[in-house]
């Protein structure tokens, strides 16, 4: 598993890449914008999208590091990551209609809550809830699903992890059914003026919290003890044990972030979205995987850039009126650049030296 | 197979801070296997406190596969491993590094894509974090290089640089027994020189070493006694001094003819 930068805070190469990451990124924003404000005419339109494509673009992004951080330690494509997220979502909208939020404080009239203090506390409940649960469930999956298979044949935790995608979503079908499940939503529809366009406070909130949680991430995964001791078994699992490296233990923490991660994740999917359904873990999870591929899987910061990535084509070619047209186009960029980057955008390029 | 000792009863040489025959590592009749295959068949092996005990044999012989299974990697199918009077033969390797065993591996398992001074870190992982950093301090004293490499990513660095790396980090740990895994492997003639100098310099700061080395006649110079494997067993055991004047050792192991 690897992050943009080292962890020493005198390495100057390191902090030279952030900025150089962001830097980029910041030129790619307006550059797309630009784009887009000239295709559909419309500065206002444009930077309404721009707003839609980041806030997407999060909640991919926390998904896609569920695989990219899975990946990078037991080269596993958790391919029930998705429904993870997706169990997540059910989790947000089941504490958000529990008797005391929903009756007592007031859910259940309006829906939005208007009350900045009641807001933070509601948000604050169903985050833990949903991030602590999903932490739990990831964790459980690794120890009875992928556990007793580390020594198997790869492909054999690869099958067992469709297993599980297939047993979650069937549970959650059992118990909810088919159709779309509406989530209340606490955010009002009113927002700040950007550009002339009215972007939702709500857009502002998934994308400021998604950005916390991936610097958070970052930091501990690069700054940290048990951050470093991730990455070390990610490279090497036999070596990190010679010291002193309990890997039973730094893998069921790799599963418990990347399971709260997804959480979050649920939670701002019912907010933005509206909706929380049985099957839209699949959905979601090829997207967050493939993302975790565009960026270089097992790479932290490439997870999260495809994310964004992702979220800008679909979003672009939906502003088109091509929406239709818009797997395609992730694939065929995924494709174009698996072609001259086969690692990925941040995957290391270079064999190893022994 | 019962191993032909070359000085019976001789005392072995004096470690530095135990008395003769004061054991901190025992192997009796260890029987290791790698699914079918039976790698190590009855090994026993003592090691002194404050000895440099060298395991030399050819290709094949067992020696990485005892290493392996003294620092918990593997476990014996038969017979004990006893570390300072615990048996330690179910313990997991990462149990071990806490009870005292460092391991330099072969082939030095480098983490590349960690920093110099990180994969040093990552040695002291089971010391108590306020304490690494003086650690650090001390191994990059011993390898004035990796001191002018601190912030280069392991991967990037020379044969000889990754072989220091890979002992200093196994010193990070404060270990009571070191295991080194042909510390000289692929080092220039003047490397290997500084090397098992280093060597005998942590033993003597009180560190009990035991060395797997191709080198036989430089880890017999170092040593104070030695085993020879051969396919799983012990053939032949002694103090250094004698080995490297046994006849079949220089014949097999010492390139005489
Ligand atoms: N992972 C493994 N799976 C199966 N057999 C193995 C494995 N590792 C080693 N062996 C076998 O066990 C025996 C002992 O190997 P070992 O690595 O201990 O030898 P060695 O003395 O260290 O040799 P070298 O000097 O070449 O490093 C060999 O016959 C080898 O083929
Ligand atoms: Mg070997």
């Amino acid at each position: 598993m690897t992050v943009a930068r080292s962890s020493s805070p005198a390495s100057a190469p390191g902090f030279i890449r952030r900025f150089r990451l962001v830097g980029y990124s910041l030129i790619g924003i307006v550059a797309y914008f630009l784009l887009l404000a000239f295709m559909l005419n419309s500065t206002a339109t444009a930077a309404q999208q721009v707003a839609n494509a980041l806030t997407l673009g999060a909640i991919y992004a926390l998904v896609a590091l569920g695989y990219t951080m899975v990946y990078g330690i037991i080269e596993l494509i958790n391919f029930a990551h998705g429904d993870v997220f997706m169990v997540g979502s059910f989790v947000a909208l089941w504490t958000l209609t529990s008797d005391p939020i929903f009756n007592v404080v007031g859910l259940g009239q309006t829906g939005i809550v208007t009350n900045i203090a009641l807001l933070a506390g509601i948000l604050l409940l169903t985050f833990t809830v949903s991030m602590v649960l999903m932490a739990v469930l990831n964790m459980g999956i690794e120890r009875f699903a992928y556990r007793p298979l580390r020594n198997a044949p790869k492909v054999a935790p690869l099958i067992t992890a469709i297993g599980v995608s297939l047993i979650l979503q069937n549970v959650i079908q059992i118990i909810v059914g088919t159709g779309d499940r509406p989530v209340p939503q606490l955010f009002p529809t009113d927002g700040f003026q950007f550009l002339g366009a009215n972007i939702r406070y709500l857009n502002l909130f998934i994308f400021l919290v998604a950005l916390v949680l991936l610097y958070g991430l970052q930091q501990f995964v690069s700054r940290t003890r048990l951050g470093r001791a991730m990455r070390a078994t990610a490279q090497d699992q036999q070596a990190a044990q010679l010291m002193g490296v309990d890997l039973n233990q730094t893998i069921a923490m790799t599963f418990l972030i990347g399971g709260a991660l997804a959480g979050a994740a649920g939670v701002f999917q019912g907010q933005y979205l509206g909706y929380v359904r049985f099957d839209l873990g699949f959905n979601a999870g090829l997207k967050a995987f493939t993302a975790a591929v565009l960026g270089g899987i097992g790479n932290l910061t490439g997870a999260a850039l495809g994310g964004f990535l992702i979220a800008f084509l679909e979003v672009f070619a939906a502003a088109n009126g091509q929406q239709r047209w818009s797997q395609a186009i992730v694939f065929v960029v995924l494709i174009v650049v698996l072609v001259f980057r086969p690692a990925g955008i941040l995957g290391q390029q270079i064999g190893e030296r022994a | 197979m019962t191993a032909e000792t070359i000085t019976s009863g001789a005392p072995g040489p004096a470690g530095q801070d135990g008395a003769t025959g004061d054991v901190l590592l025992r192997l009796d009749d260890v029987h290791t296997y790698y699914g079918q295959i039976h790698a190590l068949k009855g090994v026993t092996i003592e090691v002194n406190r404050g000895e440099v005990v060298t395991l030399i044999g050819a290709n094949g012989a067992g020696k990485t596969t005892t290493l392996k299974t003294v620092c918990g990697l593997l476990h014996p199918r038969q017979g004990t491993v006893t570390f300072d009077g615990q048996d330690v033969s179910k313990t997991a390797a990462h149990n071990l590094v806490k009870a005292g065993i460092g391991h330099a591996p072969e082939g030095r398992r480098i983490f590349s894509r960690l920093t110099v001074l990180e994969n040093l870190q990552m040695g002291g992982f089971t010391r108590p974090p306020e304490e690494i950093d003086e650690d650090v301090e001390r191994i990059m004293t011993l390898f004035p290089r990796l001191k002018e490499r601190t912030y280069q990513q392991g991967g990037t660095l020379s044969g000889g640089e990754q072989q220091m790396l890979a002992i200093g980090r196994a010193m990070m740990s404060r270990p009571r027994l070191l295991l080194l895994d042909e510390p000289s492997l692929g080092l220039a003639p003047i490397l290997i020189q500084v090397v098992f100098e280093t060597i005998k310099e942590i033993n003597a700061a009180g560190t009990t070493i035991l060395l797997v080395e191709q080198n036989a006649l430089q880890a017999l110079n170092i040593a104070h006694r030695g085993y020879v494997l051969q396919t799983g067993n012990v053939v032949l055991t002694g103090d250094a001094a004698e080995l490297r004047e046994d006849e079949t050792v220089r014949k097999a192991y010492l390139g005489e003819i």
